[in-house]
């Protein structure tokens, strides 16, 4: 039997707020164990939440960013549940009127093709605290610094058919959160939280199978290798006439599978009903006209625009796009050098890959957008070759100046005097007569690889700074 | 000394006819000696009293004191009090010490005033009765034997026995006009969002509201004027502008439209009640107020409402207490579920572990629809009512309760019949109004108090209503058989 994948997709993004939800805590990441945690985050009696309004706003922001309805008058519910993470034996989160309703995705795939990814809801949510098993000699620690961090839970529609469309509608929407600034995107630090939801059905069917959800999945490589395993693992249990069993998983990276999180499958009550500590949370026209004026140019937008008017490939233009801050850096290289090509492959080759060898974001780089174009443009006047500019990039980056210093301190300057190059051109005839006679001897062929040889003959005599092009003038004419 | 009201105390302090320190003395003697007998306070900590008392004085001194600098105040053990226990009379919290104050606190102590003690309630302010408080039943002033009422038990007792001369009570569905009525003193629920709920341990969020009760309407404006504003902290909190709750005291009722709902006196009012709230309602007419006879037709359906909507708060509401931060814990728990088990099934009384069931399955899955929801909607149209006949009236009154204080266990065993003493209370709540019960007669030399029922925000007519009836009146200035302690 063939079976199709249906997959859909569950994001809690942490927003990029200073505080909490629901308190003056501060979000801040790493801090230690209970310092951010207020009485209202440890649930203490008599304690009441306080929105903050910038969840709002930005949840909103993502409303607009995907074109999605604004809910008017969104409401909290409380979701009822004990653990002891969650303080207040119930999560304030948003139920039937949730603030941002349905939208949707164009998602980009490698291949350059677009998928449109429905989305059906998004809403706002706190964040539960984290018990700690480990250190506590049988016992269980709480951190509740987490407790109360907001969250917006993206949920899609079943609209997702494999691991690469996952994959890239997580990137689609990271690209997004980040663009508008709504999130840090931090995946390694649970910013971004993925549960999948897939079942499989016989290809052509219209109807839902029993899916399974898996929990918790943090990074895109593991959401793919999750639905691989689990496509393999229902496809199984299918194909042997078995049924699949609807439950919780967890994936275990180290491992490489999905596994059952609760033996025996209790279907939660979550006892939902409207926050009577909160008001209903009621947005306007104009509130929403104030953040539509906001609104950054989008991934997409960009990328389209990359190509239109810097005639970048589109794959230039999605790596380029990839973040706001590499977009704007690109543009301001472009702009100022003018050669966008030129800036994009600089920016593409030399820069990213000297920023992955050092594990370092493009906001961190210590070769500024100016000192590249600099540089850039030190090529275009013929200043310097393209070889001598990747000596002068590393020299920008270990911070000896600008590219004009460091060409003028080290001597870098192309020697394009065509004085100095015929006497350079004559030396090496003359050194090597043998070769001379060969390449009067020789054929077309043959003679381009003897020119080559003589090329970097003095090129190595001149430590790379003699002009190519004029090197290869003058030295046709002489050997003629 | 301790027969006077809040406002001829101040004008005391104010005069250094006595020192604040000299007052909060005298009170905490009468405690000590009287308190055995009524059992209104759960903690009282002179020591702290005392000092609050005498930065009282000094700001006497200085010149800068407010209203309320120098009184001592007894407040509802449900007020979080920063270094002070707050029990809400359970087990669940009785080594709970807050480490903050409640926005009502926080206001008391700005003005100056010293807290006195924590006065019993019910568990959680779940009852009618005070019987279901973790330290015990509170006795009524007026008859031992009998119940002061509740959830604000304490409160009502220790005004009523001169414990305090005045005290901060809650009304959820009429824990403060219920115990006033039965103890003989002032009581006013001001309207929902009047008065900030943060620190104020919440039984059912949407109808919790903090109040007064005192000897009479002008101190209730004193205190009211002390405890009501916007809090940010609340977001339920009003950010209406809070009047001068004493200035319009001594308007004239002329002209007063009083509707009366004949739900409110029919089946179920003890006819001897039913005769003393008559002759009040001739007192305000002779003032010239006309009474009208108005409807509320979902009358009947306000206790099956209220009995769905405030246990389905509370269910949640009290999730938090579950051993794990603060409270009460059980001993060895042996998993988390046994932790939560225990603790809950230890730290709870019966009434509180009632209304948790009843909410919990109010909100169920496949019921939802059927009770919360359907509560929610009957709710709106209870406040349809009360809102219609604002149209012909400018006030509603009524019985406070259908009789005077019942005797103690009398209706303990029996939940339904103590959920019929809020008969006439509850839908005050359900629809946001402020509330106010005043003395207005015996029966059985029992206290019997008349329900004033005001629009939303319009506190000041109550009090201006109550004080007028007070000046003509003497019900309020009566004192109960008082035992002479120990």
């Amino acid at each position: 039997m063939q079976w199709e994948t249906v997959i859909g997709l569950e994001v809690h993004l942490q927003l990029a707020t200073q505080s909490k939800i629901f308190s003056g805590s501060a979000t801040t990441f790493g801090a230690a164990a209970n310092t951010q945690a207020s009485a209202v985050d440890l649930a203490m009696p008599g304690m009441l939440p306080v929105l903050n309004e910038k969840a709002v706003r930005y949840a909103v922001l993502f409303g607009l960013g995907i074109g999605a309805e604004i809910g008017k008058r969104s409401v909290f519910d409380r979701k009822n549940y004990f653990y002891p993470d969650s303080p207040k034996g119930y999560q304030i989160s948003q139920f039937s009127d949730p603030i941002v309703g349905t939208g949707n995705f164009n998602v980009q795939m490698e291949d350059g093709s677009t998928r449109n990814i429905g989305i059906t809801r998004a809403h706002l949510e706190e964040d539960a605290g984290k018990s700690l098993h480990e250190d506590f000699h049988g016992q269980s620690g709480i951190d509740l610094n987490r407790a109360g961090t907001p969250l917006l839970e993206i949920v899609t529609e079943p609209d997702i058919r494999c691991a690469e469309e996952a994959v890239a509608y997580l990137k689609e929407l990271h690209s997004l959160v980040t663009y508008l600034r709504i999130s840090d995107g931090n995946m390694a630090e649970g910013s971004m939280r993925c549960d999948v939801n897939i079942s499989l059905r016989p290809m052509g069917s219209d109807t839902l199978g029993t899916r399974a959800e898996i929990k918790n999945v943090n990074s895109f490589r593991f959401v793919e290798k999750a639905i691989r395993y689990e496509f393999n693992r229902q496809s199984d249990i299918l194909n042997d006439g078995g049924t699949v069993v609807q439950e919780t998983r967890l994936y275990d990276s180290d491992r490489d599978e999905t596994r059952s999180m609760r033996s025996k499958e209790v279907a939660n009550d979550y006892r939902y009903f409207p926050e009577p500590d909160l008001l209903p949370v009621v947005i306007d026209d104009s509130y929403i006209e104030i953040l539509r004026k906001q609104l950054p140019e989008l991934p997409r937008q960009k990328r389209q625009r990359f190509v239109s008017e810097y005639q970048l490939s589109a794959y230039d233009a999605a790596v380029l796009c990839s973040s706001r801050e590499m977009a704007d850096y690109y543009e301001s290289v472009a702009m100022t050098c003018g050669d966008p090509k030129m800036a994009a492959n600089w920016v593409q080759v030399e820069l990213l890959g000297r920023l992955n060898r050092a594990e370092l974001a493009i906001e961190a780089s210590p070769v500024s957008p100016e000192a590249l174009s600099g540089l850039i443009k030190r090529i275009l006047d013929n200043s310097i070759s393209g070889k001598i500019g990747k000596v002068v990039f590393e020299g920008i980056w270990q911070g000896e100046g600008s590219a004009d210093d460091i060409i003028e301190a080290r001597g870098l300057k192309q020697v394009s005097d065509s004085g100095e190059l015929e006497a350079m051109v004559d030396a090496i005839i003359s050194a090597n007569t043998a070769q001379v006679e060969q390449y009067l001897a020789a054929d077309d062929t043959k003679r381009k690889k003897l020119l080559g040889f003589f090329v970097g003959q003095i090129m190595k005599a001149s430590k790379g700074q003699a002009n190519p092009q004029m090197v290869n003038k003058i030295l046709a004419q002489k050997l003629e | 000394m301790h027969t006077k009201t809040v406002a001829q105390l101040a004008l005391g302090l104010q005069q250094r006819d006595f020192s604040s320190i000299e007052l909060t003395r005298l009170y905490l003697d009468r405690i000590n000696a009287l308190d055995d007998v009524y059992n209104a306070y759960i903690t009282v900590d002179p020591e702290q009293a005392l000092a609050a008392a005498a930065a009282a004085d000094a700001r006497l001194a200085s010149g800068t004191a407010d209203a309320l600098t120098g009184i001592p105040i007894a407040h509802k053990d449900i007020f979080c009090t920063a270094g002070l226990k707050t029990s809400c009379a359970s087990r669940m919290l009785d080594n709970f010490v807050p480490p903050y104050d409640a926005t009502v606190i926080k206001h008391f102590n700005q003005a100056g005033a010293v807290i006195l003690g924590k006065t019993n309630m019910d568990e959680f302010a779940m009852g009618s009765s005070n019987e279901s408080s973790y330290y015990g039943a509170v006795k009524n002033p007026w008859d031992i034997t009998a119940v002061p009422g509740g959830s604000s038990g304490g409160s009502a007792a220790a005004v009523a026995a001169m414990l305090a001369p005045a005290a901060t009570g809650t009304d959820t569905g009429g824990s403060i006009r219920q115990p006033a009525a039965f103890c003989g003193v002032t009581g006013l629920k001001p309207t929902y969002g009047r008065v900030s709920r943060l620190g104020m341990i919440a039984f059912a969020s949407s109808l919790d509201q903090a109040g007064p009760l005192a000897r009479d309407a002008q101190d209730c404006a004193i205190l009211l004027n002390a405890m009501a504003g916007h809090d940010k902290l609340d977001s339920t909190s009003s950010e209406q502008p809070v009047p001068d709750y004493t200035a319009e005291l001594n308007n004239p009722l002329q002209g007063l439209r009083i509707g009366l709902p004949r739900e409110f006196f029919g089946d179920g009012l003890a006819p001897s009640t039913a005769a003393a709230i008559d002759a009040s309602l001739k007192e305000l007419e002779a003032q010239g107020a006309t009474l009208v006879e108005v409807s509320l037709p979902h009358s009947k359906l306000t206790i099956p409402t209220y009995y769905v909507i405030a246990p389905a708060e509370a269910s949640t509401n009290l999730s938090r207490f579950d051993g794990v931060r603060y409270g009460h814990r059980c001993d060895d728990p042996k998993d988390l579920h046994d932790l939560y088990t225990r603790t809950r099934e230890e730290g709870f009384g019966d009434e509180v572990k009632r209304r948790i069931l009843v909410g919990t399955y109010a909100l169920s899955a496949g019921y939802y629809d059927a009770y919360y929801k359907k509560a929610q909607q009957v709710r709106r149209l209870i406040q349809q009512d009360y809102l219609e006949c604002f149209k012909q009236v400018d006030i509603i009154a009524g019985p406070t309760t259908p009789g005077p204080a019942f005797a103690l266990g009398a209706k303990s065993n029996d939940p339904l019949a103590m959920y019929l003493e809020d008969v006439y209370t509850l839908a005050v709540n359900l629809a946001g109004l402020p509330g106010m019960s005043v003395p207005a007669g015996f029966v059985d030399n029992k206290p019997v108090g008349l329900q004033l029922i005001g629009q939303h925000f319009d506190e000041a007519r109550l009090l201006n209503v109550a004080h007028r009836f007070q000046q003509a009146t003497h019900w309020h200035t009566q004192q109960g058989a008082m035992p002479q302690g120990k």
